[in-house]
């Protein structure tokens, strides 16, 4: 496709892209999402040197801790179905946790003992920042216009089809338009009359002051809501849940941010005496059943790459990639064809919250 | 021997209190109200730190939380370590042991000092252009890079401290207690309304308390003497709190703050033990005053950042409150009065003030002529365009500005000097007043950002809301306050102040030099080494938002979060793109203003009280019999009790079989309890089940199924109706305060036309499960008026009934398959019910089993458990449980999700067993199950959700989830581990007892 | 985080209470009516608005009940709150 443009309302990188914790796997359960997260990956592990700019992806490896029997049903599981999947997974007893891993707390003795985990060696980090100025460079270097501090106002249609953009600089005329606006998707698709399965909700994060290395991975828990991992600059980033409210505040409820810092010093006590230097809230739209949307819409030309929730970062080169596919052939390639918005019709949903964790 | 430059003694210090302390493994002396900062100075040392990325020589800039460059490690190698304290905050304390960061091997010779020779080949962003290649590499350049990154290092052992957490709910906060936070408190205090007054320094005042001049006065007083005798006033007065070293972290919304209280950072190590460290204050204020005062600025020029140069009100504030002189030969840059205040002050100390060089051309100033009087030369229109001295400054070079300000014409000056002292003017601090929501306003006159419109009940006073001066504060702060606390008049109507300040300023954001930009190195951050030059660069490269430059230069993003130089950053890109400032935006203030420790924030939710454990009341039981136990939610079940140093497995086994062959016990007490009570209740079943509830006859138990609306399975119990109008129903453990939740929602919302009340009494009864064959003989021992014939007790029947004096339901349930009954009893009493079921059963060989062995005696039955054998993706169809699905029921909640097009389908994942072509291979729970290893890729059919060796059936059993399974039964299908693939067969999920025989056994 | 005026109980700290997303979405009286698409929009589909949302909220911690409230979503000030059942004070 020629003659793109990409309409930023703030400046670019400025949402999500710069506010997430910048962890990058593929450890998913099911095959759709194997397929797409590790479609990303294979992209990631190359994608300095496409770009000519280094994104500073760093395979430092990403573990997922267990806190109860039914946590380890559920990472044995995902292993099992990523090793069969050619996802590198590794099964971890406590022991090998805490080799690879030495500052975990994996005491028996606190409140919910580390059971054992799982580990995706070549799963990591990046520099989010250089990610969104790495393709903004390139795609300059293609030819298409990046217009900043253009918010969209409307989407005009013709009948069932697009017709163009509103814009605060003026109208933009199209046949085409991809949205990806991660929390504010439902506000672009509201103005062409479309409602998603989306709610938007505040995610936090948060970073210590910079230390010299002291974690070389990035350790993940859902029972234990905490992840960590330190950046090159030395500061350790720590992702926190979002609230259950919707909110386009960019700014979420303190007990949310004081929950996290309990789970990290429940597992890293060593950590106490550190300090939090900067925390912020993001807004992420999440979809019903945890997995995206990569799809047409029932408007023609209008496509939405969305409901990436709290984890869309990773999928980056993935996603962009499957989007610009689906955009420019008006059908899905096969690896999001899953990922399409009438999953919620049929009910087919790609349900990646783990086995619902209900005991008995 | 380093020389002391104490040079007067100051009201502030106590002189008969000397302090030791270690900086660097040196001991050195300082007095009690000393920081570490004052302390070193008063020894002559500035060099305290290395810079982030060039390693430079650092020293003391500021004297408060703004410090970028003096940040230091305490008590390397011991549990009390802590990287990266500002020396400026901390108090010091006898035994104090600091040290420099982020050098090797010393700070005064540090050999990461040679990325300052390279730093031509380290502009910003250079990361990002380097190190790509060879691919494979990355790693091994960042191994380096992220060891020479980092300031201090994190402690390695936890934390001795305690911290605490706070609740205040005051009708007034007031953030700062500087003149018009003083000001505040009194008027708000005095007006009956409760008032809370928070200062992170340990002394009250803020700059006005050291403020000694004939020059500023309050009602014909010195300002100082004038607010020193407010501060003794309103430490009277009851309704107002005072907390020193108390930081405003945080301004959230609906006017919550956070704040952090220090107890005891500055107390010796010894006089800790036992005393919380930190409290983290939560504040609910319906009103909040920000007083949070001013930063002053400093100036961008070349080499601006040596060992030696300081912000002119922090030598003043060492001399005047620490009476410490920064150096002996003082130097000026300034574009605005405060210099000449400081200038006043040194001279007044006997401290050699050589020269000011002033910014501005012309000044009418009563502080210049005092200082002029005093043979200081003043080099007006003047600026310094570069200092020399390594690891302190020893000279400056001074040109004269262009009339526009943008050059330097006419030839070098050089002076010699130990310390230069700059003033770029002031800005307000207006950090918590954007955290909490509000929008600011640029002041063309000084070039300041100040608070334009506010998002909740709150106020800016002082200089925080741009009123710099004396005058300006002591005229405008009652007139807000009146409007702001809705009163009539204050103690400070009529005050008289005089001030010989002149408010006069020449800003400009990066100060020319006579070398062209890029061979200079002006810090605009200081901390990460961010310049002038990389600001444009950034521009150059396209970056236009702030936020955009912030990030590629890194300006703003260390420890002190840019309260210095963010205003030149943003002046910078203005003049350079030649837009307006504040266009481009602000960059965001984040919380906290200050860095927060992690301990503060969880407070005393760490170790045994991280999170609440909910436990039976036969738990202290279960301990004394050796229990091991299961987290189940937060409740702390018992999972198995090994005997004779067994194992789980052989612990299992064994309760396994007594449980089949004897009987067994097992304390249910976790399950969800729900009592519904309503003219409605029947029909309210009828609508949150699958399977239909009108026709249970009173005293009759029912299994129910509860989906989602989205047609998964949510959850599942036995419901017993205990009454017409009354039933019990139970819930899984995990699951019980959802359940309560989603029932009160739909009864709430949906139906509120119900006549049906929902109480939870999870907690109120414990429930005694006795099971097998012994289980009539035993409960009959138990209760012995309760008939156990089974025409009047059949299985899935309850009777009310009593042990001894105490009521309680005996319900005829089964989750094992074996005849079984459950006593529900208030909690108070069923510790001792068990015991004596315990007692009586020691004759029928009674065994206590766990949570392991009732999943595995569940298993044998084909009993699924919810969260295990299902996920948020299994329907009771895809359970193979179709026959608790209602054909007849016109609606309940999830029935329409079952018929989509996608829930319709034949071949989902359905419930099926597995059996192992080998007796003794037990499957590993979240296995794949596939039927052709040599595809590929591997097609997955399902997983194994539960499996266990059976000692009743004498092999393994498994049950599983396989795409069609419903229709394979007998057939093969392949287990892949890692490095063998296992033969099983699909078969009927029920192993045992299929006629369910058992029950009446 | 919010300071939330219960109908029931009166102002209480946020903690107290769970949200439960957009208000006056009514369950269908006759589901099996519905065609799958219709039944997906009752389901998943939502306006997820930013501004003046409607939207329910739960007492967990306190009552139990449930209410609605008026929130602008994009800065989080709460505009009102009424009962279940009560017609919406403002427009």
């Amino acid at each position: 496709m020629k003659n793109i443009a990409v309409v930023e309302k703030g400046w670019i990188g400025g949402g999500n892209t710069g506010r997430n914790t910048t962890i990058i796997r593929s450890n998913y359960l099911w095959d759709a999402s194997a397929g797409l997260y590790n479609h990303a990956l294979k992209i990631w592990e190359g994608l300095s040197q496409e770009l000519n700019y280094n994104v500073m992806f760093s395979q430092r490896g990403v573990m997922n801790l267990a806190h109860n029997l039914q946590d380890v049903r559920d990472l044995k599981r995902r292993t099992h179905a990523n090793r069969l999947n050619g996802i590198d997974a590794e099964y971890l007893n406590t022991e090998e946790v805490k080799k690879f891993c030495p500052i975990i707390n994996t005491s028996p003795d606190i409140r919910y003992p580390v059971l054992g985990g799982t580990l995706q060696r070549r799963a990591g980090t990046a520099r989010h920042d250089a990610v969104a100025w790495g393709y903004a460079r390139g795609a300059d270097e293609m030819g298409v216009d990046i217009i900043q501090n253009c918010e969209v106002k409307a989407i005009k249609r013709n009948g069932d089809s697009v017709k163009g953009l509103e814009t605060t600089k003026g109208f933009i005329k199209t046949n085409k338009i991809g949205v990806v606006a991660a929390g504010h998707s439902s506000v672009i698709a509201n103005m062409a009359g479309l409602k998603l399965p989306l709610e938007s909700k505040p995610l936090q994060a948060l970073v210590s002051e910079p230390v010299k290395p002291i974690i070389d991975t990035v350790v993940m828990s859902n029972a234990v809501h905490a992840y960590v991992s330190q950046s090159d600059k030395g500061e350790l980033v720590i992702g926190a849940g979002t609230d259950d409210y919707i909110s386009y505040s960019q700014k979420g409820s303190h007990d949310i941010v004081e929950g996290t810092l309990n789970a990290i010093l429940e597992l890293y006590p060593i950590f106490s005496r550190m300090r939090m230097l900067r925390q912020w809230g993001g807004i992420v739209d999440i979809c019903p059943d945890a997995s995206p949307i990569i799809s047409k819409t029932s408007i023609k030309g209008l496509y939405f790459n969305c409901g990436w929730g709290t984890g869309g970062f990773k999928a980056t080169p993935g996603s962009g990639d499957l989007f610009a596919h689906t955009i420019a052939n008006d059908e899905p390639h096969e690896l999001n064809a899953a990922f399409n918005i009438n999953r919620f019709v049929s009910g087919d949903l790609v349900d990646e919250h783990g086995a619902a964790a209900v005991a008995h | 021997m380093s020389k002391n430059l104490r040079v007067k003694s100051s009201k502030f210090i106590d002189e008969t209190y000397r302090v030791s302390f270690k900086f660097n493994g040196s001991r050195y002396y300082g007095y009690k109200g000393d920081t570490l900062a004052s302390a070193l100075l008063a020894n002559d040392i500035h060099l305290v730190g290395r810079s982030f990325k060039y390693h430079r020589p650092r020293g003391i800039m500021t004297s408060g939380s703004e410090e970028p460059n003096v940040i230091v490690q305490l008590h390397n190698n011991s549990d009390r370590t802590e990287p990266n304290v500002r020396a400026t905050e901390i108090e010091i304390y006898e035994g104090l042991e600091a040290s420099s960061q982020n050098c090797w091997p010393s700070v005064n010779f540090d050999i990461g000092g040679i990325n300052n020779l390279l730093s031509p080949l380290l502009p910003a962003g250079f990361y990002y252009k380097t190190f790509m290649w060879p691919a494979s590499f990355w790693e091994k350049y960042e191994y380096f890079i992220r060891k020479s990154a980092g300031l201090g290092k994190s402690p390695t052992t936890p934390d001795p401290d305690i911290y605490e957490h706070e609740y205040i709910h005051c009708d007034v906060l007031i953030v700062g207690a500087g003149i018009s936070g003083i000001i505040a408190a009194k008027t708000a205090a005095k007006n009956g309304l409760k008032t809370l007054l928070v200062d992170e320094k340990p002394n009250l005042g803020g700059s006005t308390i050291y403020q000694n001049s004939e020059h500023f006065k309050i009602n014909n007083q010195n300002s100082g003497s004038w607010l020193e005798k407010e501060i003794n006033e309103i430490k009277k007065i009851d309704n107002l709190d005072i907390r020193i070293r108390t930081s405003v972290a945080a301004f959230h919304g609906y006017n919550f703050l956070l704040a952090r209280e220090n107890l005891t950072d500055h107390l010796p190590i010894e006089q800790r033990k036992n005393k919380t460290r930190q409290k983290l204050l939560k504040i609910r204020a319906k009103k909040v005053i920000t007083a949070t005062g001013s930063l002053e600025r400093p100036l961008i020029f070349d080499n601006n950042d040596r060992p030696g140069i300081l912000l002119s009100s922090a030598i003043k504030r060492y001399a005047d409150l620490f009476g410490v002189a920064c150096g002996e030969k003082n130097i000026f840059l300034t574009n605005n009065d405060s210099a000449y205040e400081t200038a006043i002050s040194l001279i007044q100390k006997g401290i050699k003030v050589e020269a000011i060089v002033d910014n501005r051309e012309e000044i009418e100033s009563k502080l210049l002529y005092e200082v002029e009087k005093n043979n200081v030369k003043v080099f007006k229109g003047f600026t310094i365009v570069n200092t020399n001295g390594y690891k302190k400054i020893n000279k400056v070079s001074l040109m004269k500005l262009s009339k526009d300000g943008q050059k330097v014409i006419g030839s070098k000056i050089n002076l010699s000097c130990d310390c230069l002292g700059v003033s770029g003017g002031w800005t307000p601090a207006v950090h918590l007043f954007t955290q909490s929501g509000g929008k600011l306003k640029f002041r063309e006159e000084d070039q300041v950002f100040i608070p334009n419109k506010y998002s909740s009940e709150q106020i800016s006073i002082g200089a925080c809301n741009g009123d710099l001066t004396l005058e300006d504060i002591i005229e405008n702060t009652p007139k807000y306050l009146k409007e702001f606390l809705n009163i009539k008049k204050t103690d400070y109507d009529n005050v008289e102040v005089f001030s010989s300040e002149n408010k006069s300023k020449r800003n400009i954001w990066l100060l020319p030099s006579d070398k062209i930009l890029g061979k200079t190195k002006s810090f605009v951050d200081y901390q990460n080494d961010a310049t002038a030059k990389d600001i444009k660069l950034a521009l150059r490269e396209g970056f236009r938002s702030i936020e955009h430059v912030k990030r590629y230069t890194t300006t703003g993003m260390g420890t002190d979060q840019g309260k210095l130089g963010n205003m030149h950053a943003l002046g910078i890109i203005s003049e350079t793109a030649g837009t307006k400032m504040g266009e481009h935006g602000t960059t965001t203030f984040r919380p906290p203003y200050t860095p927060l420790t992690f301990g503060t924030i969880v407070g005393r939710n760490v170790g045994e009280y991280f999170d609440i454990f909910r436990k039976t009341p036969m738990h202290e039981w279960h301990l004394k019999n050796k229990a091991e136990f299961e987290n189940v939610g937060q409740w702390k079940r018992a999972w198995y009790y090994p005997k004779n140093n067994e194992n789980m497995f052989e612990a299992v086994q064994r309760e396994s079989k007594a449980a089949r062959e004897n009987a067994g016990i097992l304390d249910a007490s976790t399950l969800g309890k729900i009592d519904i009570q309503g003219t409605d209740a029947s029909e309210f079943l009828n609508r949150v089940y699958t399977n239909a509830w009108s026709k249970l006859a009173v005293g009759k138990c029912r299994y129910g199924l509860m989906l989602n609306e989205d047609g998964m399975v949510y959850d599942d119990g036995v419901t017993t109706r205990l009454g017409e109008n009354h039933y019990i129903m139970t819930t899984t453990t995990g699951g019980a305060a959802n359940v309560l939740g989603k029932l009160e929602d739909y009864l709430q919302t949906e139906w509120p036309e119900l006549d049906v009340y929902l109480t939870s009494v999870t907690d109120h009864f414990a429930t005694i499960s006795v099971c097998g064959p012994n289980s009539k003989k035993i409960i009959s021992n138990v209760i012995p008026d309760l008939d156990l014939s089974d025409e009047n007790f059949p299985h899935m029947s309850f009777k009310n009934t009593k042990i001894g004096k105490v009521n309680c339901r005996v319900m005829r349930i089964s989750f094992t398959g074996e005849h079984s009954y459950e006593i529900n009893i208030q909690a108070n009493y069923a510790n001792s019910v068990w015991e004596k079921c315990m007692e009586v059963g020691k004759d029928f060989n009674i065994t206590p089993y766990g949570t392991e062995t009732m999943h595995l005696l569940r298993a044998e039955k084909g009993f699924i458990i919810v969260g295990q054998d299902t996920d948020a993706t299994m329907t009771p169809i895809d359970l193979q449980m179709d026959w608790i699905v209602s054909k007849k029921k016109y609606d309940f909640i999830g029935k329409r999700s079952l018929y989509r097009s996608d829930t319709i389908k034949d071949d989902r994942k359905q419930l099926v067993g597995l059996l192992t072509d080998n007796p003794n291979e037990i499957l590993e729970e979240g296995a794949q199950i596939v039927a052709d290893v040599n595809k590929s890729p591997i097609e997955m059919l399902g997983h194994v959700t539960s499996s266990y060796y059976s000692p009743n059936l004498k092999k393994s059993i498994a049950l599983g989830v396989v795409r069609g399974g419903k229709n394979m039964m007998g057939k093969k299908l392949i287990i892949p581990m890692e490095n063998k693939t296992i033969n099983v067969t699909v078969a009927d999920p029920v192993f045992l007892d299929k006629e369910n025989k058992r029950l009446n056994a | 985080m919010f300071i939330i005026n219960c109908p029931f109980c009166g102002e209480r700290e946020q903690s107290e209470f769970k949200a439960g997303g957009e208000a006056h979405i009514e369950r269908p009286k006759q589901p099996t009516e519905l065609s799958d698409d219709e039944w997906a929009e009752y389901l998943f589909m939502r306006k997820n608005i930013k501004g003046i949302q409607f939207e329910r909220w739960n007492h967990i911690h306190g009552c139990r009940k449930w209410f609605n409230m008026v929130r602008d979503t994009s800065n989080d000030e709460i505009k009102a709150i009424y009962k279940m059942g009560e017609k919406p004070p403002v427009k």
